[in-house]
């Protein structure tokens, strides 16, 4: 990296003594008792349970903790003074790339930071140059932001952190979004460049394993403080000891036979045509790179969207009671799609459609033509299966990310369709999440649904794929 | 477990703070409504054509569809709560509208800006202090007058030809009554609705409840 | 739908050679000047000048010109007739005149989007207009929204559908047309929050003064353009005058 400017190009000492955060709106501390020494030019790994305060600290160390929406406690210091005046020395990269990029070209968002710390106009673009070449950004400064893959937009984000020359350098669950392709590079990207240990490096993920190989010491943030897990740990594998029902032998519920898509306008094919088959007490995982089509393969088989080419058509068992036979799910009205094929996005919060828990589980039942009392009860004990029941008159958009996500899977099961169609269904989700949700979609298969899993998720492949399809 | 050795801390949950200092998030949600509305702009004008043309031949009528246009100072202002707010996000949003394709061109930015003002006015007048239903429905007058002053005098020369109670006061009327439900009524209710789904969680909008 | 245009690279265009300044000048400029002319003759001489400079900001292409100006041209007719058809005097040339001032006043407007980029806007504005820096910037931030709004748009209309609502009635169409708008401004909003503290971490609010890494620099053809402009407005005018078909608004 330049060395043109002094500030920020030495490595800061992070102390915690006694340090907790409390929320406006809560009651109970989101940290607590957090005790903790970072020396400069570590590199440290934060891992724990979601809903923990992992992100918490990380907000408190970068000094981004709105003080009007939450109480401090303890002390917290970066080199020595409070983390708001350590601001300049700081970078900083989350889960969602598109929320830490400002420019729409590459070269003017790294340039974004350089400009704030006010560089000279003339030092400011050889320090971007370096800093995408450190990250290993494969085009030049005028590529659109837009243009770029999550993983690609992650390494811009860093080569942005990096272009300020941070003495700290927070990492927020970097690679909760990405393909398994992409983290890799992420992290290829994050060893190569904090390898001269000028800056002191805190990683936050509940994902330990990939980081281990990166990190000098691994803490845990449990209830009431922290952990320090002794050198040589390894975290517990998450599907050590897992029960699944077996699945069931049933029949083929919904076929995809040459079914391929193109998007209007596209010269490219999104899907080439595939033959795939929805058997009922069966899994099939679809798996493949980046742009192959998986996504839109589930777009296809959920109902959503007609195939450009071949056909997608449903068993007489599935069509049963659809207005004149219509075998095509795309052609089905909402109301009958609802009840025969459940879908589950990837953004959970992306279906979601009403103001309560309640009144979210009880909408697709009411939908599809259940009775509004009927359409409550299977609400009451949805909630209690999934431990919502505490939730229950909250706004599903203020649930955590995992509950969300249990929320999703809950409104899908909610008509109990007999096909269920899931796009990444254990994205960015901790250990005990991952677990209830592969356990809710065995119990599905098991009770004879026919499952579509489009998944990069080696783990969810391991335990729960009947079936393969590689796109 | 609060009351424990505290050295730095920070218990600052206060009522209302000024509203002259600009956070970085007040600017960017500000810019984000005036940007979201700017595309509902871009929407509606194709939408105005078509709804206005049976209204057409009474210019007043179609005035009824002007407080569409309101919308953004007045829900960046109740949302925002900070001066300056309704100003920026109504002009933003026309800037938008224009850069998006605008059948009014550069003119309609200036439109954002009168807007904005007049959305503000209803803001100074009850000193940033308030922000429930009386502050809503003076913003939507405030705002709807601005534009009909415009309107009249750049797109309706005409009706200075007609007695002041034959299309100015019609005109003004049907505005100010779109202004007031559509931007103060359906506004206060937007922000309720975004402050229930704790996407305000940084402002004061988002934690009141009312 | 034409999202993709307001945030492109800067096209490669003559007109981009001008300096968003100059054109934002040149372009009120051209808008008093319209603005307080009831005639036909000023407002006729303005939009031929404007034609002229079309190629310069490449719209050569009949179908993207159509593409950029068909609502502007809907608004010309319809305030031309109504014009027309209300007024007590009712002369055709009225109404031309009244359209022509419609479309005298828009078309600055689709030039200068066809050859300007936002960031070379916000550029120019902090350096030579002296808009502060965090608003520039942060609506620039805002900006780079749109097109992901656009594309969660259709993800989120579809997420209705596996819930069972769609829009068959136009009743049941307005309302879900309303869920999805709602459920998008959540998400930009929620994004929006997460944006601030990602420039504030890079800097954004620090107090220091902020440098500008791209420039913008003014040029005597800057100047020239102005120039040009106001010429044009001049002609228009004087040549209405001489006409004696001058009738300005606001004046006596």
């Amino acid at each position: 990296m330049g060395r043109a400017r002094g500030s920020g190009e030495v490595p800061v000492r992070v102390v915690a003594r006694g340090f907790g955060v409390r929320h406006a709106s809560r009651r109970a501390w989101a940290l607590s008792g957090v005790d903790l020494v970072v020396e400069p030019g570590e590199r440290i790994l934060l891992t724990g349970a979601s809903g923990a305060g992992k992100s918490t600290l990380l907000a408190a160390l970068a000094g981004i903790l709105d003080p009007q929406n939450a109480e401090l406690t303890g002390e917290l210091t970066v080199d020595g003074g409070p983390p708001q005046t350590g601001r300049n020395r700081l970078g900083m990269l989350a889960q969602d790339p598109d929320s830490h990029l400002v420019m729409s070209r590459a070269g003017d968002d790294v340039a974004f930071g350089l400009e704030n710390a006010g560089f000279p106009t003339a030092a400011i673009w050889p320090r971007v140059d370096e800093a995408l070449a450190a990250v290993g950004f494969p085009y030049g400064r005028d590529r659109p932001t837009q243009a770029l893959s999550g993983g690609e937009k992650q390494r811009l984000v860093l080569a942005g952190a990096l272009a300020r020359g941070p003495g700290l350098l927070l990492l927020d669950e970097p690679t909760a979004q990405l393909d398994p392709a992409g983290a890799a590079l992420v992290r290829a990207a994050v060893a190569r460049s904090t390898a001269d240990r000028r800056a002191t490096v805190l990683v936050v993920d509940h994902d330990a394993a990939p980081w281990l190989p990166l990190v000098d010491r691994v803490v845990e943030v449990v209830p009431g403080g922290l952990v320090e897990h002794p050198p040589g740990w390894r975290p517990v594998d998450r599907t050590a000891g897992l029960r699944l029902p077996p699945g069931a032998d049933g029949p083929v519920l919904l076929a995809a036979e040459g079914a391929g898509y193109t998007y209007r306008g596209s010269p490219r094919a999104a899907l080439a045509p595939v033959t795939a088959r929805v058997t009922g007490g069966r899994a099939l995982a679809v798996t493949g790179p980046n742009g192959a089509g998986k996504s839109t393969l589930a777009l296809l088989l959920a109902g959503l969207r007609a195939p450009s080419t071949g056909r997608v058509h449903a068993s007489d068992a599935l069509a049963d009671g659809v207005r004149r036979h219509v075998r095509e799910p795309h052609r089905w009205r909402a109301g009958e799609l609802v009840s025969r094929i459940g879908t589950v996005f990837q953004q959970p919060e992306q279906q979601f459609l009403t103001g309560r828990l309640r009144d979210e589980l009880a909408l697709g039942p009411l939908r599809s033509g259940e009775h509004a009392a009927a359409a409550r009860a299977t609400a009451d004990e949805l909630l209690e299966r999934l431990g919502l029941v505490p939730f229950a008159e909250a706004n599903p958009y203020t649930l955590s990310g995992g509950q969300q996500r249990r929320l999703s899977v809950a409104t899908a099961l909610a008509t109990s369709p007999r096909v269920l169609v899931l796009d990444e269904p254990t994205f960015g989700q901790d250990a005990a999440t991952w677990r209830e949700v592969v356990t809710l979609l065995a119990e599905q298969r098991s009770r004879g649904c026919g499952l579509a899993v489009v998944t990069h998720d080696v783990d969810l492949l391991d335990v729960l794929a009947d079936d393969r399809l590689a796109l | 477990m609060a009351d424990s050795a505290v050295r730095s801390s920070s218990t600052a949950i206060e009522p209302q703070p000024a509203p002259v200092r600009w956070r970085t998030v007040d600017i960017v949600i500000t810019a984000v409504l005036g940007v979201a509305f700017g595309v509902v702009f871009w929407a509606w004008n194709l939408a105005f054509g078509v709804l206005a043309a049976p209204l057409a031949f009474f210019p007043p009528l179609a005035a009824i569809l002007n407080g569409v246009y309101l919308m953004p100072g007045i829900v960046a202002g109740l949302l925002v709560r900070k001066a300056g707010a309704a100003i920026f996000a109504s002009t933003l949003a026309a800037a938008v509208s224009l850069l998006l394709g605008s059948p009014y061109g550069g003119i309609i930015v200036v439109y954002g800006l009168v807007q904005g003002l007049g959305g503000e006015l209803g803001f100074l007048l009850t000193r940033y202090r308030h922000f429930g239903w009386g502050t809503a429905v003076l913003a939507g007058v405030t705002a709807g007058l601005s534009t009909s002053l415009l309107d009249l005098n750049l797109y309706y020369p005409v009706s200075q030809d007609y007695p002041f109670w034959a299309f100015t006061l019609p005109y003004t009327v049907f505005t100010v009554i779109s202004s007031v439900l559509l931007a103060g009524v359906v506004g206060l209710l937007l922000v309720r609705a975004l402050a229930r789904t704790g996407a305000l969680s940084s402002f004061a909008a988002g934690r009141t409840r009312v | 739908m034409t999202t993709s245009l307001a945030l492109g690279p800067a096209p490669d265009v003559r007109l981009a050679r001008i300096n968003p300044v100059a054109q934002l000048a040149a372009m009120t400029l051209v808008t008093l000047v319209v603005l307080t002319s009831l005639d036909v003759v000023t407002p006729a001489v303005v939009v031929a000048a404007e034609l002229c400079l079309l190629p310069a900001a490449g719209l050569t292409r009949a179908g993207d010109l159509w593409r950029r100006t068909w609502p502007l041209l809907f608004g010309a007719t319809s305030v031309g007739v109504v014009n027309v058809v209300l007024s007590p005097d009712a002369a055709l040339v009225t109404g031309l005149g009244l359209g022509l001032r419609v479309i005298g006043l828009a078309l600055p407007g689709v030039l200068l989007v066809a050859s300007t980029d936002p960031v070379r806007l916000a550029d120019a504005l902090t350096i030579h207009c002296r808009v502060p820096t965090r608003v520039a910037y942060g609506a620039l931030a805002a900006l780079r929204l749109v097109p992901l709004l656009t594309a969660e748009f259709e993800s989120i209309r579809l997420a209705r559908r596996t819930r069972g609502v769609e829009g068959r009635t136009p009743v049941a169409a307005v309302r879900l047309l309303a869920g999805v708008g709602f459920a998008l401004l959540v998400g930009a909003l929620r994004r929006g929050s997460r944006l601030a503290t990602a420039m504030d971490a890079r800097g954004f609010d620090s107090g220091i003064a902020r440098t500008n890494a791209r420039g913008s620099a003014l040029h005597a053809r800057d100047a020239v353009f102005v120039v040009g402009t106001a010429l044009v407005c001049a002609a228009g005018i004087t040549l209405s005058v001489v006409l004696g078909t001058w009738a300005p608004i606001f004046v006596g």
